[in-house]
């Protein structure tokens, strides 16, 4: 127990006096957690980006509807009745008759071409049906497509929510870019750490040579560098996280604006707790890598042996 | 305590330091190593604290052959070691108590055992009331002793010295050469490389003088 508790305060010793050392040279230091903050902060952006992106998208599921457009030689009757059997179908939730009359009115008033469409002897709209299908847009409604594809009275469906599908992989294919962004920053927060621990080895040089001298173990060495290293990415973190709640208080008020043109009031999703905690432990993590990799390659350096 | 069996050194470069040297200095015992500049007395002192490993033959400290410790082992068996440096190595950014209580903050000691060790180290070399002070405002001299307090600040049974008195005036070289007297004669092993032969004639012990790599046994001086 009294071994542990030793050694336990030699690291916190280690702790408090690596972020000591850092604060010592403030300008410097902070111009490295300045870069590494920027660098973390963008594959993190990106992701609360993507991440708005498909939350909106879900809120467009209930949109997940066919449109049937019937052959233009079935009547109400027929339209009407085919819509009831439809809906008798386990996988549909509802079948709505749009009648072609309603139609051609809601055209009339909503398009514009109103005087246009008043010069046609015939209403050229066919009856059409609105199916709702009793699952969610991510399940499998190829079945159901291809059902009512083969009806004989179908003209042509077409599924609402395929832009849906299409926004859903593009969203994807950037994730897969963010992955790389984020593998190729993280690399350069490594890189960015190791080179300043470089330095600080450097300086420091005279007092590792004594240190190991007097029988200092390369562990010992190596702790006041891993710590900086350490430091260094977590306020590299601190940085990321406020970078991110400032871009996202900036693009905030537009955001609602067009939220609101859509009759929504979506409101931007910033880093949860656990992201927020994940970006810090993420920069520790890669600062500490970037000193482990650092004090390996040139305290052999400073070995006297 | 140090036992020399036939050890030669060839530095990478092709320059042979050491070519068949053979010693023993027994524990307690105090001694010099003379010679030239070159002579290979830095080399010696380096195979004995680890900082160098033999090219050939074996070197044993203690009983124990320093072939035999791998390099993880090497911070350990220094701990055994005190070493006195010609430019003392003194930390600038850190006081006196800090630079000699170094050696012990590597260990397991606690801090108020720490205090206590680095206090009588430092007194014993006379300097207790500038525990506070920056070592780069001090004399050479005074450096030189806070090198020799950190070197004995944890007690081992083995002090080497590399030319501790090369940048000091006949006066206080002599100063720092009772200092180790007296550390020999509470039973630190001493071995000190010089080239003042002038400073050992007034003093009489042991005397090795290192001759094209071989470790010569030289006639000590006769008493006061």
């Amino acid at each position: 127990m009294n071994f542990i508790s030793r050694y336990l305060a030699l690291h916190y010793k280690n702790f408090i006096s690596a972020f000591t050392r850092i604060t010592e040279q403030p300008l410097g230091s902070l111009m490295t957690i300045v870069v590494i903050g920027i660098a973390l902060a963008l594959p993190a952006g990106l992701r609360v980006m993507v991440n708005n992106l498909s939350v909106m998208s879900e809120s467009w599921d209930a949109a997940a509807d066919f449109t049937i457009y019937l052959e233009m030689t079935v009547d109400e009757k027929n339209a009407n009745e085919l819509a009831r059997n439809i809906e008798q179908r386990s996988d549909v939730d509802s079948a709505i008759l749009i009648d072609r009359i309603e139609a051609l009115a809601e055209f009339q008033s909503y398009s514009g071409f109103g005087e246009a469409l008043e010069m046609l002897e015939a209403n050229p709209l066919p009856h059409a049906l609105v199916i709702s299908p009793t699952d969610g847009p991510n399940s499998d409604l190829s079945e159901l497509a291809m059902a009512l594809e083969a009806m004989e009275e179908t003209a042509l469906v077409q599924l609402d929510t395929a832009w849906v599908e299409r926004l859903r992989s593009i969203l994807n294919l950037i994730l897969r870019v963010v992955d790389i962004v984020t593998i190729l920053l993280g690399f350069g927060v490594i890189v960015v750490i190791g080179n300043t621990i470089r330095l600080e080895i450097n300086n420091r040089q005279n007092e590792i040579e004594v240190i190991k001298l007097v029988g200092g173990s390369n562990g010992y060495v190596r702790r006041p560098f891993l710590y900086s290293g350490f430091w260094y990415g977590f306020g590299g973190g601190i940085i990321a996280v406020f970078t991110i709640w400032v871009a996202l208080s900036l693009v905030n008020s537009s955001a609602t604006l067009l939220a609101q043109l859509y009759n929504s009031d979506y409101r931007l999703i910033g880093l949860s707790l656990k992201e927020t905690l994940v970006l810090l432990g993420t920069g520790a993590l890669l600062g500490w890598s970037g000193a482990a990799i650092a004090t390996v390659r040139h305290l052999r350096d400073a070995d006297p042996e | 305590m140090i036992r020399f069996k036939n050890v030669g050194k060839r530095y990478a470069s092709g320059r042979e330091a050491l070519s068949g040297a053979s010693f023993h200095l027994e524990k307690g015992d105090m001694a010099f190593i003379t010679g030239p500049s070159g002579a290979g007395k830095s080399t010696l002192l380096k195979l004995i604290a680890l900082i160098e490993r033999p090219t050939r033959g074996t070197v044993l400290i203690d009983n124990q052959n320093t072939s035999r410790i791998p390099r993880r082992r090497i911070p350990y068996f220094r701990r055994k070691i005190g070493i006195v440096f010609q430019d003392h190595k003194l930390l600038g950014d850190r006081n006196v108590f800090d630079n000699v209580a170094l050696p012990l903050l590597i260990g397991p000691l606690r801090h108020r055992e720490i205090s206590r060790r680095v206090r009588a180290a430092l007194d014993q070399v006379s300097l207790l009331e500038y525990e506070k002070s920056s070592p780069l405002s001090l004399s050479t001299g005074e450096q030189q002793r806070v090198g020799i307090a950190r070197a004995i600040a944890s007690r081992p049974a083995l002090v080497i010295a590399d030319e501790p008195t090369g940048n000091l005036d006949p006066d206080l070289s002599l100063e720092i050469m009772r200092l180790f007297e007296r550390f020999n004669q509470v039973g630190v092993t001493i071995l000190i490389a010089t080239h003042d032969i002038e400073l050992i004639d007034k003093l009489h012990y042991r005397r090795l003088r290192l001759d094209q790599g071989r470790v010569v046994e030289m006639p000590q001086p006769h008493g006061h």
